[in-house]
C-alpha cells in the first residue's frame, strides 16, 4: 500500500493569498488610472472650478459638479438618518425581544429585502412610493412646520427627501443583518450575568449588548453607506434629476451616480465624456474621504467606549 | 486518479465536444450587427424578427444610444450604426460613412391640466418656448389664454418636464425650440441634453410620461408612441404655414413629404418646423450609417437587402407600433445613393 508524502502546501498558501491580496491594490489603482486619464481633458479645462460651480450646460460645454456632490450627501444624508436608528432597533427587536420563530421571518423578510435589484426600487418609488409622499406626507409635512425652508415648494413627490427615504429603505436590509449578527455574538455568559446582578432587558441592551458590538454596527453603518453613496438607480427615478441646489427637500435635485447614469451612453463629445468621467473620479473621492473619517471615528470611539475587542 | 472520476471527466469531455459541434450550423448563419438610438430600438426589433423569420439572417441590435451608435461604427464595431440626431456631411466624410433616414417619429407636447382633454389646447411655438424656458408660469397666463379663447385655464402652476437623459428625442425638440425662439437658441441651444431652465427630468420616455401623468399641472415631450400608449393629453402645435395641428400619422408624413431630401447634403435634413398646411412642426427621422467602403462585399449585400425589404414590407409593422415609415420618394432616393456610393474593393455593392 502507497503512503501518501506529505507535501507543505506552506509557501503556495503565502504566493496565493499575497496574490490575491496584491490584485485587489491592482484594481483599485487601475481603476483611479483609467479614470484620472480619461478626466485629464475636463481637468485640465476647468481646474479647480469644476467642484465650485453649479452649471451643468451640455448644449455650450459648461459642466461644474456642485449640485452633482451636494444631492449625493444630502440624499446618503437623509437615508444614513433614517436607516441607522430603524435598523438598530430592528436588530434590538430580532436578538432581545422576538421570539425564535418570529425572529426567523422577520429575519428571513430583511435578507429578501435586500435581495431586491435597485432598479425594482427605483420602480416601486416612482409609481407607488412617489404618489403616496405626493398626497399625503409631503402636504402632513408642510402643514406642521408652515415656513420651514425644507419643506417648501410643490409637493410633487418626487425629489430629495423621497430619494433619501429609498435609499434609507435599500440600506436597511443591510446594516440590520450585519447588526443583527454582531449582536447574537455577545456571550450568553455576559448578558446572563447583567441579568443575575438585577438588569432589566433595556438596561443589558445599553450597557452590555450594544458596547459589546459598536465596532461591528459601525462597521455595517459604513457598508450601508457605501452602497447608498453609490446607489445608481433608485435613485435616478425618484430624485427628479435638475442640476440646481434647492433648500428645499421637495425640490428636484441630482446625484452624481444619477447624472452618470442618465447621460453616459449619450455623451458623444469628448469634452462631455471627460467631465462625466471627473464625476465619477469625484464620487471616488467623496467615497475615500468618508473612508478616512470611518476609520478616524472608529479608532476615537473605540477607546472611548472602552470595546471589549 | 481512480476509474470513477475518470469515467465522469470522459463523460464531460464528450458532452461538451458534442455540444460545440452541433452548434457550428447555427453559427454559420449570416448576423448583421448594428448599435445605436432606443427611439427606432421597438421597430426595428420587431422588423429583424419578422426578417429571420422569411429569410433565416439574424439582426443583432444594441439599443445604447446614438451617442454609442456613432462610435462604434466609427470604430468598425458593427456593421451599421444609429441615431436620432443626423450627422453634418464634413464628419460623415472624415469617417467614410454613408448615412440615410429610416423610420420617423414625432414629438408631441403632453399637458396634465384639470379640464383639458387630449387636442384641446393649442399652442405656438413661441409660447411652446416661453413655457420651457420658465418665463410663463401659471397656466391661465395671457399669452396661453389669447391663443385659446373659450378654454376654462385654471391659475395652476407649471411644471415642465424634461428628459432627464442625453436623448434623440430631446435633440429634435431643442431643435425646434432654436428654431422659433431665438431666446431659447442663444441662451439654452440644440443639444441632446441640455441646462433646462425649470422643471424636473424623467428618465427615457417612459419617465417622462410618468411624470406628467402624477404631476398636476404639468406639461412634457415625449414620443408619439408614448403620448398615445399612455392616454396622455396632447396639445395642437401651430406650424410654420399658420395652422394648429393635432399630431398624427399623416401630420408627421406631411411634414417629411414637403421636405427638400434631394438637395440635402449626405440627407442632413432636421424635419422640424418644415412647411406645408398639414405639417406636424416636431418631426424628426431616425438616421442609419454604413461607411461607404465595405470590406466584405457579400455581408454589405446582405445589411442593404435587409433595409431594403423594411422599406418595402416594414410600413404596416412601423404603423402598428406608432411609427411614420419614410414616403416612397425618399425611398427611392435613398437606393439610388447606396448604388452610387457604397462600393466594396472598387465595385458597386447595390443592386
Amino acid at each position: 500500500m502507497q503512503t501518501k508524502t506529505h507535501i507543505n502546501l506552506d509557501p503556495a498558501f503565502r504566493w496565493l493569498t499575497l496574490a490575491s491580496g496584491l490584485a485587489v491594490l491592482l484594481l483599485v489603482g487601475s481603476i483611479l488610472y483609467t479614470l484620472v486619464m480619461g478626466a485629464m481633458p475636463a481637468l485640465k479645462h476647468f481646474g479647480f472650478g469644476f467642484l465650485t460651480s453649479q452649471d451643468w450646460d451640455p448644449a455650450f460645454m459648461e459642466f461644474g459638479a456642485l449640485s452633482s456632490v451636494y444631492g449625493t450627501l444630502v440624499s446618503t444624508a437623509i437615508g444614513m438618518l433614517i436607516a441607522v436608528p430603524l435598523s438598530l432597533v430592528i436588530a434590538l427587536f430580532l436578538v432581545e425581544i422576538a421570539p425564535p420563530a418570529v425572529s426567523r421571518i422577520v429575519g428571513g423578510a430583511i435578507e429578501l429585502l435586500a435581495a431586491i435589484p435597485s432598479i425594482i426600487y427605483g420602480m416601486w418609488g416612482l409609481f407607488v412610493f412617489a404618489p403616496f409622499m405626493a398626497d399625503y406626507v409631503q402636504p402632513w409635512l408642510a402643514s406642521i412646520a408652515p415656513g420651514f425652508a425644507l419643506f417648501q415648494g410643490p409637493p410633487m413627490g418626487i425629489g430629495m427627501l423621497s430619494a433619501g427615504i429609498i435609499l434609507a429603505l435599500m440600506v436597511l436590509p443591510f446594516i440590520t443583518s450585519v447588526t443583527r449578527d454582531v449582536f447574537q455574538m455577545v456571550p450568553a455568559v455576559v448578558k446572563e450575568s447583567a441579568y443575575g446582578m438585577g438588569s432589566t432587558t433595556w438596561e443589558v441592551t445599553r450597557k452590555v449588548t450594544i458596547p459589546y458590538g459598536i465596532q461591528g454596527v459601525v462597521g455595517a453603518c459604513f457598508l450601508g453607506l457605501g452602497r447608498a453613496i453609490g446607489e445608481t438607480m433608485a435613485v435616478t427615478f425618484v430624485i427628479g434629476n435638475r442640476h440646481e441646489i434647492s433648500a428645499s427637500l421637495f425640490a428636484a435635485g441630482n446625484s452624481i451616480a444619477s447624472t452618470l447614469a442618465n447621460e453616459f451612453t449619450e455623451a458623444s463629445d469628448d469634452l462631455y465624456l471627460a467631465a462625466l468621467i471627473e464625476l465619477g473620479l469625484v464620487l471616488f473621492g467623496v467615497t475615500l474621504v468618508l473612508q478616512w473619517a470611518a476609520r478616524w471615528w472608529l479608532r476615537r470611539t473605540a477607546r472611548k467606549l472602552g470595546a471589549v475587542r | 486518479m481512480d476509474p470513477k472520476s475518470n469515467k465522469f471527466f470522459r463523460t464531460i469531455l464528450i458532452t461538451l465536444t458534442t455540444l460545440i459541434l452541433s452548434s457550428g450550423p447555427a453559427l454559420a448563419a449570416a448576423t448583421i450587427n448594428g448599435a445605436g438610438a432606443t427611439f427606432p430600438y421597438p421597430v426595428y426589433a420587431q422588423w429583424a424578427w419578422q426578417y429571420n423569420k422569411e429569410t433565416g439572417v439574424k439582426l443583432n441590435y444594441q439599443s445604447i444610444g446614438s451617442g454609442g451608435g456613432i462610435r462604434q461604427i466609427k470604430a468598425k464595431t458593427v456593421d451599421f450604426g444609429a441615431s436620432d440626431a443626423p450627422l453634418k456631411a464634413a464628419e460623415l466624410d472624415e469617417a467614410g460613412l454613408l448615412q440615410f433616414p429610416m423610420i420617423m417619429g414625432g414629438v408631441v407636447p403632453v399637458v396634465n391640466v384639470p379640464g383639458i382633454e387630449e387636442g384641446a389646447l393649442k399652442l405656438s411655438g413661441t409660447t411652446l418656448a416661453n413655457i420651457f424656458l420658465g418665463k410663463i408660469n401659471t397656466w391661465n397666463d395671457a399669452a396661453i389664454a389669447k391663443e385659446n379663447p373659450g378654454l376654462a385655464l385654471p391659475e395652476t402652476a407649471i411644471t415642465v418636464v424634461y428628459r432627464a437623459d442625453g436623448s434623440g428625442t430631446t435633440w429634435i425638440f431643442t431643435n425646434y425650440l432654436s428654431k422659433v425662439s431665438p431666446t431659447w437658441k442663444d441662451s439654452i441651444g440644440n443639444a441632446k441634453a441640455v441646462k433646462w431652465p425649470a422643471g424636473v427630468g424623467g428618465k427615457g420616455n417612459e419617465g417622462v410620461a410618468a411624470y406628467v401623468q402624477r404631476i398636476k399641472g404639468s406639461i412634457g415631450y415625449v414620443e408619439y408612441a408614448y403620448a398615445l400608449q399612455n392616454k396622455l393629453a396632447y396639445s395642437l402645435l401651430q406650424n410654420q404655414a399658420g395652422n394648429y395641428i393635432a399630431p398624427t400619422s399623416t401630420a408627421f408624413q406631411a411634414a417629411a413629404a414637403n421636405a427638400d431630401w434631394a438637395n440635402a447634403e449626405g440627407f442632413y435634413l432636421v424635419l422640424t418646423d418644415q412647411p406645408g398646411a398639414e405639417s406636424w412642426p416636431i418631426t424628426g427621422a431616425s438616421f442609419i450609417l454604413v461607411h461607404k467602403e465595405q470590406a466584405n462585399a457579400a455581408t454589405a449585400k446582405e445589411i442593404l437587402t435587409f433595409f431594403d425589404w423594411c422599406y418595402r414590407n416594414g410600413a404596416s409593422t412601423a404603423e402598428k407600433l406608432d411609427y411614420v415609415p419614410m414616403p416612397e420618394a425618399v425611398v427611392s432616393l435613398v437606393e439610388k445613393t447606396w448604388a452610387e456610393e457604397i462600393k466594396s474593393t472598387g465595385k458597386p455593392v447595390w443592386p
